[in-house]
């Protein structure tokens, strides 16, 4: 086992870890402010946007929305660029 | 509500068919291998749908629905919440969790530290949180079949215990799984044509449908209530939803049950996408039924506004559909319970008895049996315990479950995950602290000094305490690692490191005498613990 790759194997962890952690900060960010949104700003959240739509529903759904980009966005990641390169580290093993 | 053969004969077909594939799968599940992770023969499709069907408990469909019905936007914040701790199980936890781990997050938390500490203080937080959940369901059950079959509740009990056993006992995860994948479509099927035939009455627009609740309510439904009239409260639920989810140990075992950590992250992108597009139905299923029912006959059939669903069906389809989403209602509690108790059975049996009693020393066929026999002892208990807390207030043990997975199974999870310098006494500390912690506080908590023991005032102002406990958690596994360094066990963070992103094989290897994934199973493997002890 040469250093070289282990650097490389490494590096790639680190990769993983900061978009991990970067899109968890995402969708706290979305949930909690979401959160606080209902906390400190009700009549806010009341505002119709539509007939019969009020900015609060919208958002909640938004939010659902948001869970459902976030995975997209780290699954399109690890399926594009980190299982090949985890590839390549395993091959060249 | 005339509840009738119809009901009766959906259960019995329900009942019918997960018990055929408890027999296909018996005949599959030989090792102890095929009994907690299905032999790794479940596809990433599969998992996501056993997820989904793991996940979506009766409290969300008939709880929530019943919750937007009588409270309007204030119900929603549920439905948002339950969803968002999945991007955070895929970003954090599935694929290591695959990789380092064989039947359970002990397994994981183990890797390089001492194994008997760690064993058994995750089992406990397993147990106790599968405990709770188990209570929550079984009352439910009894409650909900009470009212839909007209059974009596200890009678109800004892059907779903004795049902939950069996596909566990006899066909261990493979059946399990299937179990959940039948209730899953199911249950989504249900919500999905239910929501369609409310939006037909609305021109199939869901602006209208709350337009018009709000024509007979007011304004106000559509905006938050009084449910959040603590930011707090809110604040704190929300983190023990987030990071719960995350801790669960049900739900971390299906992760063992795919072939690779590429499959465990596709799963959770599938169950996303499911248990999110079921939270939105019950936008349409609450708003639903508030216009077309109306919160006043909701609540007389049941206080707790759990059969707005129900009535919403029998409204919009007759008798035939009220009797198809009574059956589904009861098939999602016993595909919950089953879940539930594999991984309790997997605690008991390959955390304490194999790691802990035997010290790995346990062979392929002994395992099976301990296993099975937790798996009875379990349902024995799941029984009892649904007929002692018959008529308790228990709503707020899923979301102490939740609180305690968060505060006590999800740190211990990441700093062994991500930290070098994490260490036996600090996980044991995190684990133990975080879940005690929890414990106190939700008892010291208006949620039972208030609600359920009817007093005046309660010690503690929260009524959710994973806003203490979690942070409180993660304090003192940190704390607690930095006072008891390790080099050994900081070392083993390279290989750890090498396994979590390469998966088993050689990376296993590396991590020498802590390895827990040595896989045990094969017969005349030398075992290799005493090396870590």
């Amino acid at each position: 086992m040469n250093g070289d790759h282990d650097a490389r194997l490494r590096a790639l962890s680190a990769a993983r870890r900061r978009v991990a952690v970067a899109l968890t900060a995402v969708v706290m960010v979305i949930y909690f402010g979401f959160i606080g949104l209902i906390a400190w700003d009700k009549p806010l959240l009341g505002t119709l946007v539509a007939p019969g739509l009020s900015l609060g529903i919208l958002l909640g759904a938004l939010v659902i929305v948001a869970c459902w980009a976030t995975t997209w966005v780290y699954v399109r990641w690890a399926n594009g660029r980190y299982d090949p390169e985890l590839e390549r580290l395993r091959q060249e093993r | 509500m005339a509840t009738s053969l119809v009901a009766k004969l959906f259960f019995f077909l329900f009942l019918s068919v997960t018990l055929a594939i408890t027999w296909w799968a018996a005949r599959r599940t030989r090792t102890a291998d095929h009994f907690y992770s299905a032999g790794r023969s479940i596809t990433a499709g599969q998992n996501g749908w056993a997820l989904a069907g793991d996940f979506m408990s009766a409290a969300s469909f008939l709880g929530i629905a019943g919750l937007v019905a009588t409270t309007g936007f204030d119900g929603l914040i549920y439905s948002a919440g339950w969803l968002v701790g999945w991007p955070v199980v895929l970003f954090l936890i599935a694929e290591p969790l695959r990789n380092l781990g064989k039947y359970t997050f002990a397994d994981v938390v183990a890797v390089r530290m001492r194994q008997v500490p760690v064993r058994i203080a995750a089992a406990f937080g397993t147990l106790a949180t599968v405990t709770l959940y188990l209570i929550a369901q079984m009352v439910g059950a009894g409650g909900l079949i009470k009212l839909l079959f007209g059974l009596t509740y200890e009678a109800a009990v004892v059907v779903v215990g004795l049902a939950m056993v069996a596909y566990v006992l006899f066909g261990g995860m493979l059946a399990t799984t299937w179990v959940q994948i039948v209730k899953a479509v199911l249950l989504l099927g249900g919500a999905a044509l239910l929501a369609l035939l409310v939006l037909l009455r609305f021109d199939m627009n869901p602006a209208a449908l709350f337009a018009a609740a709000a024509e007979q309510y007011g304004a106000a439904v559509l905006a938050p209530g009084k449910l959040v009239s603590k930011p707090l409260d809110a604040v704190s639920l929300g983190i023990a939803l987030m990071f719960g989810t995350a801790g669960l140990p049900h739900i971390l075992m299906r992760f063992y049950t795919v072939p690779d950590a590429r499959a465990a992250r596709q799963s959770v992108f599938w169950a996303t996408g499911l248990i999110g597009a079921f939270y939105l139905l019950t936008f349409v299923l609450g708003f639903g039924a508030m216009v077309l029912v109306t919160p006043e006959v909701i609540k007389s059939v049941d206080a707790g506004g759990n059969m707005a669903a129900p009535l919403l069906a029998e409204l919009l389809g007759g008798t035939p559909f009220l009797g198809f989403i009574g059956a589904v209602a009861f098939a999602t509690i016993l595909a919950v319970v089953a879940g539930l108790t594999l991984s309790g059975a997997a605690a008991l049996s390959h955390d304490l008895w194999v790691n802990v009693v035997k010290h790995g020393h346990a062979d392929a066929h002994e395992q099976l049996r301990v296993a099975r026999a937790a798996t009875v002892c379990l349902g024995v208990i799941a029984i009892l315990l649904g007929i002692a807390f018959k008529g308790q207030n228990v709503a707020f043990m899923v979301s102490l479950a939740f609180a305690i997975a968060a505060s006590g199974n999800f740190p211990a999870l990441v700093l062994s995950i991500f930290w070098r310098r994490a260490t036996t006494a600090g996980v044991v500390a995190a684990m133990a602290t975080g879940t005690l912690a929890t414990l106190v506080l939700i008892y010291l908590s208006p949620t039972v000094q208030v609600d359920v023991l009817h007093r005046e005032d309660a010690w503690f102002p929260l009524k959710y305490p994973a806003l203490v406990t979690v942070p409180l958690g993660f304090l003192t596994g940190i704390v607690v690692s930095l006072l008891t360094p390790s080099a050994a066990e900081a070392e083993a963070f390279a290989a750890l490191e090498r396994r979590a992103s390469l998966g088993g094989g050689g990376g296993s290897e590396v991590l020498g005498g802590r390895a827990s994934a040595a896989p045990q199973a094969r017969p005349g493997r030398p075992p290799r613990e005493a090396a870590g002890l």
